[in-house]
């Protein structure tokens, strides 16, 4: 009844290609930045910052990595994990070899430092698909953890094996470490994934995104109507692995401080960040966003839900999550497997008739 | 009606072009050649090697032997998307489509070759990319209309009859503003209506663009209608060339299609 798109009309291309062309989306978007950037920040606390927002914003910034590749150009990958500890490991050295450098520049750097990492590894592409190129990025998966386990040089020789972030400051806000505030290293990030997210969103939209889903959809006719596949396939890579090297690098430095590779960026994180992508919507930018949110919340609620509503033992919750996890994921993916992009749009269509049936 | 265009000079030629694969020839010997703003067709029986003269044109088959003149330049082997710089757009015998892709994403990126603006314009969607991008979409825009589409611009193409959808491969390989224009069975499945629709399409775009057209297509009325000249083909053989009047007479493509008493 609300949401109704009549009495708007569009005079210009510009118009209607634009991200949310109908009003009544815009408003809800502005509301939600409006409270993402105005009210989290003053009550936002460590628990919030922590187990919630920080996580969800970076698995939502990887997860936009991947569906770039995966979604967009069709191109499976499970070396996500890997391709995140490379952002990660570049932030260390860069942070270390250079403790004076822009923490900005250094997120940037590493980002374009698994840019680098991604082509490479992104050239079997060219010959081989599907579950075979799946294959050859796990290979990319195991390779890289090992790498960074077995060569001293990257975690500067500590004892522990681990790296930990140096303490970071910019504009006198302490960004990095123990001591800084959770507001701060949020608004930090949630500043990382709305640029990278309208960014992507560019992409998608234009020449670039439109040669990957040709090379998605149908990678003969794409050929020849003129698009190359070397250019589009690596050039997917390039730029989800630029996604992927950031949130790996604000994962490690912003979130968690310090980091082991195996445990931090090991084969489950490939998974996680791919459920995030299949649960969200393959080929959205707004499904990356609504599959990090499922996937980081989810859980959350499960377990406050067993330990405070139902008085489960904490160690018997886990396990139970684990299996209601699975087990909802499994369900939804049965009744829409397009993800909750694809509900959200059914929805908006829905709502446009609301409340005629037809 | 055919008469009246002016047909210019050869803008491709094909010498003695012959293809195997393993042990089966598919082309052997093929010559000939097609004229500026001319409609010709390749007609032959199925598994006559018409589909594989069309990717030998574009491409998509690197022949064993031969040369391929396009545009004065001769050449044996290219790859598809160099053939589409050079102004060859094709549409397939099955349609290939890119079925996520909307009518007008699906068109607009048959312009992609044409559009320059690098990935950091792209990404801030500010400017000269966004300028690039709105000539493109009025370009596309013209299409549909010529196309008369107008009403699936925002449809996934996935979700539309056969009909359209080979209209709307037809926008897609129109969109490069191609000089030849390469169509395999462009009317293959269709009712009577759609199929006069579709000639209709492709004589206005002959017409009113001067665009080169060879097409295959199995229903020997509508080729005889509409092409200027005719290639017979027959087991990777050359039969027949020439005028619609003079191939219809000619005794060897008669017995091909016939079939011929062995006595």
């Amino acid at each position: 009844m609300f949401y109704r798109e009549s009495g708007q009309f569009k005079t210009s291309y510009q118009t209607d290609q634009a991200i949310f062309p109908i009003a009544q989306d815009r408003w809800f978007v502005y509301a939600i930045l409006a409270i993402a950037v105005f009210v989290v920040p003053f009550y936002i606390d460590d628990y919030w910052a922590n187990a919630i927002f920080l996580p969800f914003l970076i698995y939502a910034l990887a997860a936009m990595g991947l569906n770039i590749l995966t979604g967009y150009c069709g191109q499976l990958s499970l070396g996500t994990g890997g391709f995140m500890a490379v952002g990660a490991y570049a932030t260390y050295k860069l942070m270390t070899m250079f403790p004076e450098m822009n923490f900005i520049l250094i997120i940037l750097l590493s980002g374009g430092i698994t840019a680098m990492v991604g082509i490479l590894f992104g050239i079997p592409s060219l010959r081989i698909k599907g579950f075979y190129l799946a294959v050859a990025t796990l290979a990319a998966q195991f390779f890289l953890v090992w790498l960074f386990n077995k060569v001293g040089w990257f975690y500067n020789y500590s004892a522990s094996g681990q790296i930990s972030a140096t303490r970071m400051v910019m504009f006198g806000f302490q960004i990095t470490g123990p001591e800084a505030a959770p507001a701060v290293k949020y608004l930090f990030c949630l500043g990382f994934v709305l640029v990278f997210g309208l960014i992507a969103k560019n992409i998608a939209r234009g020449r670039i995104g439109r040669a990957w889903m040709a090379i998605r959809d149908m990678d003969i006719a794409a050929e020849i109507i003129g698009i190359k596949p070397l250019d589009a396939k690596l050039g997917a890579f390039a730029v989800s692995s630029f996604y992927i090297g950031m949130s790996g690098s604000l994962y490690f430095a912003v979130w968690l401080g310090a980091a082991e590779v195996g445990e931090a960026f090991g084969i489950s994180q490939s998974f996680l960040i791919l459920f995030i992508v299949i649960i969200g919507g393959l080929g959205t930018v707004l499904g990356s966003f609504l599959g990090a949110a499922f996937m980081v919340l989810m859980p959350i609620l499960l377990k406050n839900f067993m330990v405070d509503g139902l008085s489960i033992m904490a160690v018997t919750a886990k396990h139970v999550e684990i299996m209601l996890m699975g087990t909802m994921i499994i369900i939804f993916l049965i009744v829409e497997p397009h993800g909750f992009a694809r509900l959200w749009q059914i929805t908006k269509e829905k709502l446009r008739l609301w409340p005629f049936p037809h | 009606m055919a008469q009246e265009r002016k047909i210019g000079d050869v803008i491709l030629r094909v010498d003695d072009i012959s293809l195997s694969f393993g042990g089966v020839k598919a082309l052997s010997n093929i010559s000939f050649d097609v004229k500026e703003h001319e409609v010709r067709a390749i007609i032959g029986p199925n598994g006559a090697g018409k589909s594989s003269m069309l990717n030998v044109i574009n491409g998509f088959y690197h022949p064993q032997e031969g040369t391929i003149t396009y545009l004065g330049n001769t050449r044996r082997q290219m790859k598809p998307h160099e053939a589409a710089r050079q102004g060859i757009a094709r549409t397939f015998q099955n349609i290939a489509l890119f079925k996520g892709m909307s009518t007008l994403d699906n068109i607009m990126t048959g312009r992609n070759t044409m559009m320059k603006k690098g990935l950091f314009w792209q990404a801030l969607n500010l400017g000269p990319a966004r300028k690039e991008e709105m000539e493109h979409r009025q370009a596309v825009e013209r299409i549909i209309e010529f196309l008369e589409i107008e009403h699936i611009r925002k449809t996934p193409v996935g979700r539309l009859p056969y009909g359209l959808q080979k209209r709307v491969e037809l926008g897609r390989a129109l969109a490069a503003e191609p000089s030849l224009l390469l169509l395999d069975e462009p009317m293959a499945g269709m009712n009577i209506e759609e199929k006069e629709d579709m000639c209709r399409f492709v004589l206005d775009v002959n017409d009113e663009f001067g665009t080169t057209i060879v097409l295959i297509e199995h229903d020997m009325g509508v080729v005889m209608d509409i092409s200027d000249r005719v290639v017979v083909l027959d087991y990777g053989c050359k039969l027949a060339d020439g005028t619609p009047d003079e191939v219809r007479s000619n005794k060897e493509v008669i017995d091909a299609y016939l079939g011929v008493s062995h006595d």
